[in-house]
């Protein structure tokens, strides 16, 4: 367990001196600052569109982040070669994959919290903008604390997109774990397509084999929330434990699947 | 490095003034319409959206926005809304809660030429789909009502979407009483007031000021009646029609040149009272074009 906390730690440092990232930050802060002017374009919708902006810039660049890192955490380590001093020492490959893992999620913790931090900075300073009768007609305060419940479903599917990444570079190039990795993001939000594909084909075979990639391939639609958290709709807390469960299981499932494929890689 | 830091100045001074340049001769050649929507399929966009289909409606809804506002204020004659109803549908479909998307774009597409498209018929379609999407939103019920009796002066079906508003929960107790009134009353420039009077209310001020605008539009009617009935007056009187407010002002009807809510005189043409095509509250909801005699 140490040995993964000290593997993590060091990730950690790496991806906060690594410059790409502060930008990534910076870059997600100013969108969300910028969303403020944007929405005096609109006709008094300022709020719904900084909150819908806002939830989106933190899904996408955290989502550029888990892919971009993620696809590199093994690969970098094997390019420069340092994986020889690495596998030297007491360090099981497990817990150097582990490790790699938290390393990441805890960077996407950071930049998810400080992008979180900022969004509800914006809104509350454009919540003093408004009077009390145009407020009251919000169908939840500009700084709901509700919307949290999004954030929180976007930080598991950004753990489930750096286990799919790590997963796939454990054996794979970079650009091909990359392209995997979006694809399957994609793939994943055409999720209730697949389970309804045996309305629009013919074959049963291809019906089936729609159905079952319906629940082996990750179902990342069930982690946006967004639409209903902004419109103050009832989510359920058992809806989102179980999609968060859901995110766990798939990511224990993937991370077993990188320590195994990885233990067996030859490095020689 | 001073070299570079001078070479780096002397280029940016370039690109700006070749910019000033381009700018000064008009910019890029128009090589496309404006009114061009690529993906007007609300089902192929939900799908295309992934999960940034509630950011892709606000996209929409701006673009509804620009492209209303664009239009209403450019100076071409022939000024069509072509894209108006399909980012309306766009944006709702893709955020099938964007009530300000329903409610204002129904104002929008019912308004009559120059100044909107009129579609009261889109208008209504849009507001059916959103009680679709929101079967209790009896905002949408009452605009449908609020079209029929405005833009299309069918008071049984204003005065039944009226009473369905007012059954709907939340649905405002005036309702009922306005449904009566419609029935009894449809057409009457009272029960318009009323009307706009409520939308007066509204926490949106597009909506306030859109409801200001139809009060003073109202007031500038029953102005219009009584100038008309000076103008007839005088025609009876001398045999023939005031050619200008100054024979109605030499005749001792009027004081003085008469002028609408906004400040702009009115119009008097061959006996005839009407707005300045450029007043702001140009055409009257009876007075599309200005009437021939």
């Amino acid at each position: 367990m140490r040995m993964i906390g000290h593997v993590a730690i060091n990730v950690f440092k790496e991806s906060v001196r690594d410059k790409v990232l502060y930008n990534l930050v910076a870059f997600a802060v100013l969108l969300i600052a910028v969303s403020y002017l944007l929405g005096q374009l609109t006709a008094g919708q300022d709020v719904k569109i900084i909150k819908d902006l806002g939830l989106a810039a933190i899904a996408t660049f955290g989502l550029f982040i888990a892919v971009f890192i993620g696809i590199g955490l093994v690969w970098k380590e094997v390019e420069r070669r340092s994986i020889y001093s690495l596998l030297s020492k007491p360090i099981r490959r497990s817990e150097f994959i582990l490790g790699k893992y938290a390393g990441l999620v805890l960077t996407l913790l950071v930049n998810v919290s400080i992008m979180t931090a900022a969004f509800y900075a914006v809104l509350a300073y454009l919540d003093t903008q408004f009077s009390d009768s145009v407020r009251a007609s919000w169908p939840a305060p500009a700084t709901d604390p509700g919307m949290l419940r999004a954030i929180g479903l976007i930080f598991v599917e950004l753990m489930l997109v750096t286990a799919v990444a790590l997963f796939l570079s454990t054996f794979s190039s970079p650009f091909l774990s990359a392209a995997l990795t979006f694809g399957l993001w994609v793939i994943g939000h055409f999720n209730a397509d697949l389970r309804n594909f045996e309305a629009v084909v013919e074959s049963a075979s291809a019906a089936y084999l729609a159905r079952g990639l319906y629940y082996v391939l990750p179902n990342f639609a069930a982690f946006d929330i967004k639409a209903q958290v902004v419109h103050a709709l009832p989510v359920e807390a058992p809806y989102v434990a179980t999609t968060a469960v859901y995110g766990a299981v798939y990511i224990a499932f993937l991370l077993t699947g990188a320590v195994a494929v990885f233990s067996r890689r030859d490095f020689k | 490095m001073k070299l570079a830091a001078g070479l780096l100045v002397v280029l940016m001074g370039a690109v700006v003034g070749l910019q000033a340049v381009h700018e000064g001769r008009g910019g890029r050649p128009s090589a496309d319409s404006p009114n061009l929507l690529y993906v007007r399929s609300p089902e192929a966009m939900k799908r295309l959206a992934l999960s940034y289909d509630a950011l892709l409606a606000d996209v929409y809804w701006i673009r509804s926005v620009q492209h209303y506002g664009g239009t209403r204020l450019s100076n071409e004659p022939n000024r069509r809304y072509d894209l108006l109803y399909p980012l309306l549908d766009l944006t709702t479909s893709l955020d099938p809660r964007f009530n300000i998307a329903y409610l204002f774009g129904a104002l929008f597409l019912s308004a009559p030429p120059p100044g909107g498209p009129g579609r009261p018929d889109q208008a209504i379609a849009l507001l059916e789909k959103g009680l679709r999407a929101q079967p209790d939103k009896w905002e949408f019920a009452q605009q449908i009502g609020f079209v029929h009796y405005w833009w299309r002066q069918d008071y049984t079906e204003a005065a039944a979407w009226f009473r369905r508003a007012a059954q709907m929960p939340g649905g405002p107790f005036w309702l009922t009483s306005m449904a009566a009134v419609t029935l009894a009353e449809g057409g009457r420039r009272d029960s318009s007031r009323v009307l706009w009077e409520e939308i007066a209310r509204s926490e949106h001020e597009w909506f306030r000021a859109e409801a200001q605008r139809r009060l003073q539009q109202l007031d500038a009617m029953d102005h219009i009646d009584r100038l008309q009935a000076a103008a007839d007056a005088f025609e009876q009187r001398f045999g023939r029609e005031a050619a200008a407010w100054d024979d109605l002002r030499l005749a001792g009807y009027l004081p003085g040149i008469p002028v609408d809510p906004t400040g702009v005189p009115y119009r008097i043409q061959s006996g005839v009272v009407g707005l300045t095509a450029g007043s702001r509250l140009f055409p009257l909801p009876e007075e599309a074009a200005p009437p021939a005699r």
